[in-house]
């Protein structure tokens, strides 16, 4: 029976009168892979921050290696070999690799000898399989490349129990098998790891055991080998039974409503992102557009949506050529856009949520008239929209930065729905929701569908991607790496595609 | 004709030298995400206080130390406002500014008046000073003068081959970062801001006591705006600023030179000549520039 690495008992944190973590117990033994589980916001990353010192105070005990300590800040977790892995990595980018490597190190001497530590570094690679070149500058690696530096580096600090938060979000399906690779072999030279996801899959398939997070409660500790099926973790996770697998009717395909030809962009470097793409969604069809973050997807909705100048190509929406129209002439063509980033595109924190609502409709007669808003028609409309879409709030006069990311999500979708588009463009609509959440959007884009609406779908998700699309676009460095049919489409079909590989 | 040139070129070393000492010191702050635009007040701060010391003790060496004083006090109390309190540096900055010509005026008033001290003399170095043309040019100078120009190679090495020049250039990049690899990036600032507090105060003393030996009101006239110029000038790199100091130099040594000609009547276009430089390179220079991605950002831990 291996020793606990790590114990934490009864850990609560506040952020001033918000509980993140509530008196949560999580035991660690040596030499496994420990899954962390929890929806967005179920308190992981918080518990993890406070092992690593991040925070100022928590309040319980830790022990690691069978000795209480009081970690304070990041020197001291590294000092006693905790090493983390953040999910936006801790990398300078214009510093050479093996500068990021020694950066901070408590043993550098005054006058730095990077010649023996890109060695040591070298050695360190080779070992575990993922050797990098010490003297490039990190800017130049992939994100791959940069998550396997960040690992090296916290073995480089003689990390004996490593934590990696949520690593997978940023790699293609290829990436994720070698990283799943590494941790296995990681595993075998008796090092631990805990692994924050929620990607069910991921768990079953890697981890020895799984401590489940609710509300920033503590669900549950279970043994992988004693879960029967991925629906019972989600139980868990939730906290009831959750359908996992969407229900859906068969297409009823209508007339062509969005149609782009031979489209080109640039990004706001004055690269081009988007590279002679031709797509068309018809009314009544989902078309999803599969890629991993940051290859051109952004660009090419923007450029669609007028937000983005075309430098060359066309975009023909409901049989009008709407190429380089402005955002207001886009959307008065019967569109409706759910931005990728709700804080930056779909909604003003600071002000409420009925003022949220009338973004797009404040000009519309049955909400102005003589240059002044009808309130009472503009309370009545938004109260309507917040129950037909679900969204919790104490009064529609609360400000949108308080609501949860799950009902802020609720109500820019139901702004948008609310119109009746004939062409809906949903961006990362599940991204940063509850299983709850989740589900609820994505039903409501199929009912959409289905009352005959073109959807075009971005998203990063290949199980959200496949469960929902008719087709999916796989996008690669902006060029179209092919459209594949529901049917067709699993992890191993798209997975090459979205490394690039035809 | 030799006259001219070795006199020209004197003239750029003389000029140059508060900009290269002002300007190295900004080359950490910078590099560490610090924007202090305050350096105008502090130069000026320092030009007074060096003429109090060298007036008080008769001696420019107790200047130098109290300039240098004086700069490293105005670095710690703009260091408190920017990094523990976060204020905008720009604000507390453009307050330092104020705040000197206020200050400085005041104390002139009350201590100097106008009186002459002693200033930093020259030590022509035996031997080198003899060569014919260079000796005058390079090796005839006062302390501050070889010092600014020896401090060219060791900020250069300081900040690109040593641990504290390492942390330095990453906390400007991404602060965070450096947090979780345990460097205390409240500390790393407050000793850039030092550091750069006391060489704005030694430039400032060079300014009154360099080629002057009296203090005269308003007298840093912009040249610590220009040291922040010849800073970015330079992209934020010891061996480029010091070129980018002896352009502004030779165009301020220029503008004299033009201005005994006929071209005299239009010296106002003259001064404009280092803004323009600074204008058209910094159009000129925006792709590669080593300017950090967390300029005049400060850092909040969670």
């Amino acid at each position: 029976m291996p020793e606990n690495i790590l114990e934490m008992k009864n850990i609560t944190k506040r952020f001033a009168s918000v509980v993140a973590n509530e008196d949560i117990n999580l035991s660690v033994k040596k030499g496994e892979i420990h899954a962390l589980l929890g929806e967005n916001g179920a308190g992981k990353s918080t518990l993890m921050n406070c092992l690593y010192g991040m925070y100022d105070s928590y309040e319980g005990e830790i022990y690691f290696g069978g000795k209480l300590v009081e970690i304070q800040d990041p020197k001291h977790a590294i000092a006693i070999g905790i090493g983390m892995v953040h999910q936006h990595f801790m990398l300078i980018p214009v510093l050479t690799v093996i500068e990021n490597v020694v950066l901070g190190l408590k043993e550098n001497k005054e006058i730095l000898d990077l010649n023996s530590a890109a060695k040591k570094f070298t050695e360190l690679g080779k070992r575990y399989n993922m050797e990098i070149d010490p003297w490039v500058r990190v800017e130049q690696l992939s994100v791959g490349q940069q998550q396997r530096l960040e690992i090296l580096k916290a073995l480089y600090r003689e990390a004996r129990l490593l934590i990696l938060d949520e690593p997978t979000a940023v790699l293609t399906p290829g990436e994720i098998d070698s990283l799943f690779d590494m941790m296995t072999k990681l595993k075998n030279e008796g090092q631990t790891v805990i692994f924050i996801s929620h990607k069910l899959n991921e768990i079953m398939k890697i981890c020895d055991r799984c401590t489940v997070l609710r509300q920033g409660r503590l669900e549950a500790t279970v043994n992988i080998e004693d879960v029967k099926n991925r629906e019972e973790l989600a139980a868990l996770m939730v906290g009831r039974e959750v359908e996992l697998v969407v229900e859906k009717n068969p297409a009823q395909l209508l007339e062509e409503r969005l149609v782009v030809k031979d489209l080109c962009c640039d990004n706001d470097r004055k690269l081009p992102a988007v590279k002679s793409v031709s797509f068309e969604v018809r009314g009544g069809e989902i078309l999803g557009i599969c890629g991993v973050d940051g290859n051109g997807q952004s660009e090419l909705i923007q450029s669609i949506t007028g937000l983005r100048p075309v430098s060359s190509g066309q975009v023909f929406i409901n049989g009008v050529d709407a190429t380089n129209y402005d955002a207001r002439r886009v959307l008065d063509l019967s569109v409706s856009h759910v931005p990728e980033d709700r804080h930056k595109f779909g909604m003003i924190g600071q002000m409420n949520v009925e003022e949220n609502l009338l973004l797009v409709s404040y000009k519309e007669d049955r909400f102005a008239g003589k240059g002044l808003l009808k309130w009472n028609i503009i309370d009545q409309h938004s109260k309507k929209i917040c129950d037909d879409f679900n969204v919790k709030t104490p009064s529609i006069k609360e400000l949108a930065k308080n609501l949860s990311g799950g009902n802020q999500q609720k109500f820019v979708v139901g702004r948008e729905l609310e119109r009746t588009p004939r062409l809906l463009i949903a961006v990362h609509p599940s991204r940063g929701l509850d299983i709850g959440a989740t589900k609820y959007i994505q039903a409501q884009m199929l009912k959409q569908r289905d009352n005959g609406a073109a959807v075009l779908m971005v998203s990063t998700e290949l199980d959200e991607l496949i469960e929902l699309s008719d087709r999916i676009l796989v996008i690669f460095e902006g060029e179209v790496m092919g459209i594949i049919d529901q049917k067709e489409a699993s992890r191993e079909t798209l997975g090459p595609l979205m490394a690039g590989v035809r | 004709m030799l006259d001219t040139i070795v006199n020209f070129l004197t003239a750029d070393i003389r000029t140059a030298t508060p900009l290269l000492l002002a300007a190295l010191g900004l080359v950490f702050s910078e590099r560490a995400g610090i924007v202090n635009i305050g350096t105008e007040g502090i130069m000026l701060t320092g030009a007074l206080l060096g003429c109090v010391g060298s007036f008080i003790f008769k001696s420019s060496l107790m200047g130098a130390v109290f300039a240098i004083a004086g700069g490293a006090i105005a670095g710690l109390i703009f260091a408190y406002f920017t990094v523990t309190l976060r204020s905008n540096q720009i604000v507390v900055g453009t307050a330092f500014n104020i705040f000197a010509i206020g200050l400085t005026v005041t104390l002139n008033r009350l201590i100097l008046n106008g009186v002459k001290v002693n200033s930093y003399s020259n030590y022509p170095i035996p031997g080198l000073s003899k060569i014919p043309l260079l000796g005058r040019v390079l090796f005839n100078w006062s302390v501050p003068v070889y010092l600014a120009f020896l401090a060219v190679p060791v900020c250069w090495f300081v900040l690109y081959r040593t641990n504290t020049g390492l942390k330095v250039r990453a906390v400007g990049e991404y602060p965070k970062a450096c947090d979780t690899v345990g460097i205390n990036v409240f500390k790393v600032r407050y000793a850039v801001i030092l550091f750069s507090g006391m060489m704005s105060g030694f430039a400032g003393s060079f300014v009154s006591m360099g080629q002057l030996s009296s203090f005269t009101e308003g007298m840093v006239s912009g040249k610590g705006f220009m040291a922040l110029a010849v800073c970015v000038f330079g992209n934020y790199s010891p061996v480029t600023v010091l070129l980018a100091a002896l352009l502004f130099g030779a165009s301020d040594a220029l503008k004299y030179r033009l201005t005994t000609t006929g071209l005299g009547s239009y010296y106002q276009f003259l001064n404009m000549l280092p803004y323009i430089i600074t204008i058209v390179a910094l159009c000129a220079f925006t792709k590669r520039s080593n300017k950090p991605a967390f300029s005049s950002v400060p850092y909040r831990k969670e």
